[in-house]
């Protein structure tokens, strides 16, 4: 090796050469260090490559939520219409048939074409002729399943092909289209209805965004992108006590110092580069992958995973400049002797002040966003992802502080606890740069969990559905009769209640009523779930009383006649009024909360006491009670409902619905956090291993000498769990702090979910259990007494 | 060793008599063999004729004990010339070890037997110097050093003939 | 080779020690013997065994066959955890480096052997220091291991050794990496010390000027022990 002086008067072209030639012997020696300098470099690739394929992924994410968005759009069947369309040659009848099959999503197609030129879905080439149905991959393979027996009974089409890739919004959808006939006479928009087209006639590009949405994705992925640079920083660490023995080499064989920093850096630059193919790879896997796997009931296709090529090679070209620059920064407190390296014994203590500076000037860019709410505009982007950054960021800095303040004041008691503490006083850096990572996606997973649940009234709404009452509710379709929609739905394996209301309107005119009151059909039991009935016979007819309106109420029972389903007006030929005269013996009920959580008004009425032709005006629901033993009951109650009518509409009841998007940010955010933390896993567990198997040696001693395995495993957890208890405690204070902060730039009252901040200190205490535990097995192997047999 | 440069020497730091001569040897440097009497005053009569020493005065009485001895210019100069001399290291050449090793294997003894209970026997004796070692002072820790230095010497060339015994005896026998 | 029933009077005794790692054969009927007080070197060429009989004797590693008694108890009745309290009990160890803590003090260090032992943490440095004071290192007790030289380090190893007052010594080249005046005064002081404790210690070296600090030799050579006392 050439030996080149750099002195102060070397030429500037020198200089610039000189740099990449040391980063070129760098990288060679990344590759030819022998067989641990190969496993050196591969593990940082490895851990580069994993975060470059979490990068992509996450550059690839807004992708796929418009691929999904588009697909959606274009598969569209637009039965909003509600003004008659005549059949002609180029239109079709089609039914929304959506069902739900242990708890996935079942999107449903009935179709009938009116002629040859009518419009073909996305994904197929022709219609299934009548009884035949054409599914999706995913469905297909269900219903073959024995998982699939009960689906099969509600659909009894006879499978004639798939829906391709095209009309599909995800590989695991469960979709289909059936050929059916005599759906033309059921057209009721908006479930059934007669298109000329697929594709929303009015495309919208992207709902309009919610500044607070806006800011719930933003800070998504700040969270999950800084654990990400925190573990590609760590990466390209692993091995650094080897590598510095080897620097120390070249110093001895007359490399300065400024050299053999550039070395480093180029063998950092090599893991980092290998790691960028790793990661092209692994992202390339992962998306087949995720082609095949299903995270929360999203599936996505392969093809909608494209990075935007901008953000690629921003990461492309960020990544290994991090790693040089990580390398750099990570020997600044390092000097590089011949004979050696040389940590300064005691480094220079932490400064507090410019680690406080962070997260100071994080909170200083969000405080003018305070208290601006969703009414007051937008939120400045930059300034939000900036400061959430950098309260982050803020972790980062402070941990290594926290982590040193706080074990040099700690007093030893076991030996396994002096051990560690002693341990961690002597290098409480590394033990810090350990826990970063979790201790960033612990800190915004807290924040985003206030946020979450501070927002969740705005965005979740309940539902009044009273589930303790009624599980499930069928909406009955015109012309099926009641009566046996209640026996078959009562004779269904597993239903316990069946309660059938049907509901209608009546007004005191035949047309354009000012009088409206709700008419509620149903037996007395029936009946006595919405009202308190002093007495109840088949043929009874009560006045509500107690409801909002009561006014109404009280005019409406001064008329002899009344007309059920009056008439909107002239143009409204809808409308069937049958006239029916008010029964003598009309009784008063007070009304009470009914399942739906409404207190309902107007008039109840048996069976019998209406009109022949008014069970047309009226529509069915049957709510009902299931017995939670029965395990696939509700599936029990949709095949019944099929049965009885492909158009009976059942609905399992819950108490609250959330918002479609505000769901889908909450996925994404349980998604990334999983990849996140699985991620910082597998660093933890790569350098814990590593140090074990640097004090190889050591260990052999200790237990040769008679030192329990116990004791040793109980020091290796206590040197984990105190740095993750303070990087946990820190997560804990600054994610509130942030969380307080961002519920208060939303406008909503801020309150600690104590819960959500407990389980998730939990899952980052949990994940580093689990290292600890996987790393006790090669720690018990390092202790067995191969390591005193001299090299 | 010679004695007769021993004696110069010790009689530069000033003049004494045949008797203390004797003693100051004795406790520097004859720990294993005391001069005799005998010694000192044939050294001592050799070193007058030559004119290396002088006599300083005579006490009553009779033999060589009562003379007092003073070195002379010309034995100073003697003494500084031996003294700048290197010795000639000793090359060891020819080593009864080694005979009786080649012979053993010529006649088919056992030749590691031998090596061993020399080994042993060298052992004993560097166990009794050092025990000495630890006991005297800094003169005795020098001189068995220098002795143990050179057993320890014997024992390595044990070691690696032992090692190379196989080799050896082909060698040998092929001959 | 000896027979099978220890000679009277004998601390550890070992016979037909055998012992293979994967294709090699680190023992091959080795014996052993000592006497409580007794010094004796384990000698013989590098790869020839030595340092496998030290770990068999102490407990460390159990060979393939053959038995070891010590205090009249066989070895190989005894389960992991018993002959682990054994060692830290009975026994004492000093390596050729990269045995003391990094990151403890050089008391702590040799403080703990008593401390798993359970002796509490004052006591356990008190009784440490005096063994520290022993051996000439009291002043170093605050220093960490790094921050010390190679010879004083040893002497704070041996202080450990036998801060348990264990009743053997083993030893594994526990000169092997110092200079010989250095090395010299670690055997000296291990030697003295141990004496003065009664103490039997196992010594094994590849050096004759530290076999030279025992009372007998034995002398290992591809597996196979030879003790020169019995021989000559």
């Amino acid at each position: 090796m050439s030996v080149r002086r750099e002195g102060p008067g070397a030429p500037e072209g020198s200089r610039s050469w000189g740099w990449s030639r040391d980063l070129a012997m760098g990288v060679r020696f990344a590759f030819t260090g022998g067989r641990e300098g190969w496993i050196r470099t591969l593990l940082t690739a490895v851990g580069v490559g994993l975060g470059v394929a979490l990068l992509l992924l996450t550059t690839a994410l807004p992708n796929v939520l418009s691929a999904r968005h588009e697909r959606e759009q274009a598969r569209r069947d637009y039965t909003y219409d509600y003004t008659p369309k005549p059949p002609a040659d180029d239109t079709l009848v089609i039914a929304d048939l959506d069902s739900t099959y242990h708890g996935d999503d079942v999107r449903g197609r009935l179709v009938q074409p009116d002629g040859p030129r009518a419009p073909v879905p996305p994904g197929l080439r022709t219609f299934p002729a009548v009884g035949d149905m054409v599914v999706s991959p995913a469905l297909k393979k269900l219903l073959e399943s024995d998982d699939g027996a009960l689906l099969r009974e509600r659909l009894p089409y006879r499978i004639t092909g798939t829906i391709g890739e095209s009309g599909l919004i995800g590989s695991h959808e469960l979709a289909y289209y059936a050929g059916v006939d005599g759906l033309a006479a059921k057209i009721d928009p908006p479930n059934v209805a007669r298109i000329s087209a697929f594709g929303e006639p009015h495309p919208f590009a992207e709902e309009a965004a919610d500044p607070v949405l806006l800011l719930l994705v933003l800070v998504v992925f700040a969270v999950l992108l800084m654990p990400v640079a925190v573990f590609v920083a760590t990466a390209v660490r692993f091995g650094g006590e080897r590598r510095d023995r080897r620097l120390a080499a070249l110093r001895l064989i007359g490399s300065d110092s400024r050299m053999v920093r550039r070395i480093a850096a180029g063998e950092a630059l090599a893991g980092a580069l290998l790691g960028l193919v790793l990661g092209t790879l692994f992202f390339l896997a992962g998306r087949q992958i995720a082609g095949t796997a299903e995270v929360f009931r999203v599936s996505v296709f392969p093809s909608y995973l494209n990075p935007s090529p901008a953000l690629a090679v921003l990461v492309a070209v960020a990544v290994p400049m991090a790693a040089v620059l990580v390398t750099l920064f990570a020997l600044r407190g390092v000097v590089i002797e011949p004979l050696g390296v040389v940590r300064t014994a005691r480094p220079a203590r932490r400064r507090l002040w410019w680690r406080l500076l962070l997260p100071a000037g994080g909170l200083a860019l969000l405080y003018p966003m305070l208290g601006q709410g969703r009414e007051n505009g937008d939120f400045n982007q930059y300034m939000v992802t900036c400061g959430v950054l950098l309260l982050l960021v803020g972790v980062t800095a402070l941990l290594p502080w926290v982590v040193e303040a706080v074990v040099a004041r700690l007093h030893s008691g076991g030996v396994a606890w002096q051990l560690a503490v002693r341990r961690l006083q002597l290098s409480s850096g590394s033990a810090a740069r350990m826990v970063n990572g979790i201790a960033v996606a612990v800190a915004g997973a807290i924040a985003l969990q206030m946020l979450f649940t501070g927002v969740d009234a705005d965005y979740t709404k309940a539902t009044g559905q009273d589930v303790t009452r009624a599980q499930m509710e069928v909406s009955v379709p015109d012309g099926v009769p009641m009566a046996r929609v209640t026996r078959e739905l009562g004779a269904t394996k597993g239903v316990r209640k069946v309660v059938a209301l049907s509901e209608g309107n009546l007004g005191e005119r035949r047309m354009s009523a000012d009088l409206n009151a709700q008419v509620t059909v149903g037996d007395c039991a029936a009946l006595r779930e919405v009202a308190t009935l002093p007495s109840c016979r088949e043929g009874d007819v009560f006045a509500l009383r107690g409801s909002d309106y009561d006014d109404n109420m009280q005019k409406l029972t001064g008329f002899r006649t009344l007309f059920l389903d009056p008439a909107d007006g002239e143009e409204d030929t809808e409308s069937t009024p049958v006239a029916w005269t008010v029964p003598r013996g009309l009784k008063q009920a007070q009304t009470r909360l009914d399942m739906t959580g409404v207190k309902r008004g107007g008039f109840l009425v048996t069976p019998a006491a209406l009109p022949a032709k008014g069970a047309a005006t009226v529509h069915g629901h049957v709510f009902l009670g299931l017995d939670p033993s029965v395990p696939d009951a509700q599936e029990y109650v949709r095949n019944t409902a099929a049965r009885i009518d492909p158009l009976a509409d059942p609905m399992t009841w819950s108490a609250t619905v959330e918002s479609g998007r505000f769901a889908s940010i909450r996925t994404g955010l349980f998604v990334g956090a999983a990849c996140v933390l699985a991620l910082i896993g597998v660093s933890l567990l790569v350098s814990q291993l590593e140090q074990l198997r640097e004090r190889r040696k050591l260990l052999s001693a200790l237990v040769a000498f008679g030192t329990r395995r116990r004791t040793l495993s109980m020091s290796v957890l206590w040197q984990t769990a105190i740095p993750i208890a303070l990087g946990l405690g820190l997560a804990a204070v600054v994610g509130l702090t942030l969380g307080t902060v961002l519920l208060k730039m939303t406008g909503t009252s801020v309150s600690v979910d104590w819960v959500s901040v407990l389980s998730m200190t939990g899952v980052g205490a949990g994940v580093v259990l689990l290292v600890t535990l996987l790393s006790l097995p090669p720690l018990v192997r390092l202790m067995r007494p191969d390591g005193l047999r001299t090299e | 060793m010679s004695i007769g440069h021993t004696l110069l020497g010790l009689l530069e730091s000033g003049p004494r008599h045949g008797y203390d001569l004797k003693r100051a040897f004795d406790e520097k440097f004859g720990h294993d063999r005391p001069l005799h009497y005998g010694q000192v005053y044939s050294t001592m009569s050799r070193l007058l004729k030559n004119g290396l020493v002088e006599i300083d005065g005579i006490e009553a009485g009779d033999g060589p004990e009562r003379k007092r001895y003073a070195i002379t210019e010309a034995g100073v100069t003697d003494v500084r010339r031996w003294l700048a001399t290197p010795e000639k290291p000793e090359p060891y050449l020819q080593s009864t070890l080694y005979t009786k090793v080649v012979l053993a294997l010529l006649t088919r003894r056992d030749a590691s037997e031998l090596l061993d209970t020399q080994r042993s026997e060298h052992l004993r004796m560097m166990r009794m110097l050092t025990e000495r070692k630890r006991k005297g002072d800094l003169a005795d820790q020098l001189i068995c050093d220098h002795a143990l230095f050179h057993l320890e010497a014997d024992l390595r060339w044990l070691e690696l003939t032992a090692a190379r015994l196989d080799r050896l005896a082909e060698a040998v026998t092929a001959r | 080779m000896t027979s099978p029933t220890p000679p009277p009077g004998s601390l550890l005794t070992a016979s037909e020690l055998r012992k293979t790692y994967g294709p090699t054969t680190a023992l091959d009927g080795a014996a052993f013997s000592i006497h409580p007080g007794e010094v004796v070197a384990v000698m013989g060429p590098s790869g020839s065994g030595k340092s496998t009989l030290l770990h068999c004797l102490a407990g460390i590693v159990t060979p393939d066959s053959g038995s070891i008694t010590y205090d009249g108890r066989e070895m190989a009745t005894m389960n992991d955890s018993q002959r682990s309290a054994l060692r830290r009990s009975e026994f004492g160890f000093v390596f050729q480096f990269g045995q003391l803590v990094p990151e403890l003090s050089c008391v702590e260090n040799v403080a703990l052997p008593l401390r798993l032992n359970g002796t509490g943490r004052k006591e356990a440095e008190r009784t440490a220091l005096s063994w520290m004071e022993r051996l000439e290192v009291d002043d170093l007790k605050g220093k960490r291991p790094g921050e010390v030289s190679g010879g004083q380090g040893q002497r704070v190893a041996v202080a450990r050794s036998l801060v348990t007052s264990p009743r053997v010594l083993f030893a594994d080249e526990p000169t092997g990496a110092l200079d010989s005046l250095n090395g010299e005064r670690v055997m000296e002081l291990l030697t003295d010390a141990a004496r003065s404790t009664n103490a039997a210690v196992v010594l094994v070296t590849h050096e004759a000027r530290v076999a030279a600090y025992s009372d007998r030799e034995v002398v290992v050579r591809d597996g196979r022990s030879r003790d020169m006392e019995r021989v000559v």
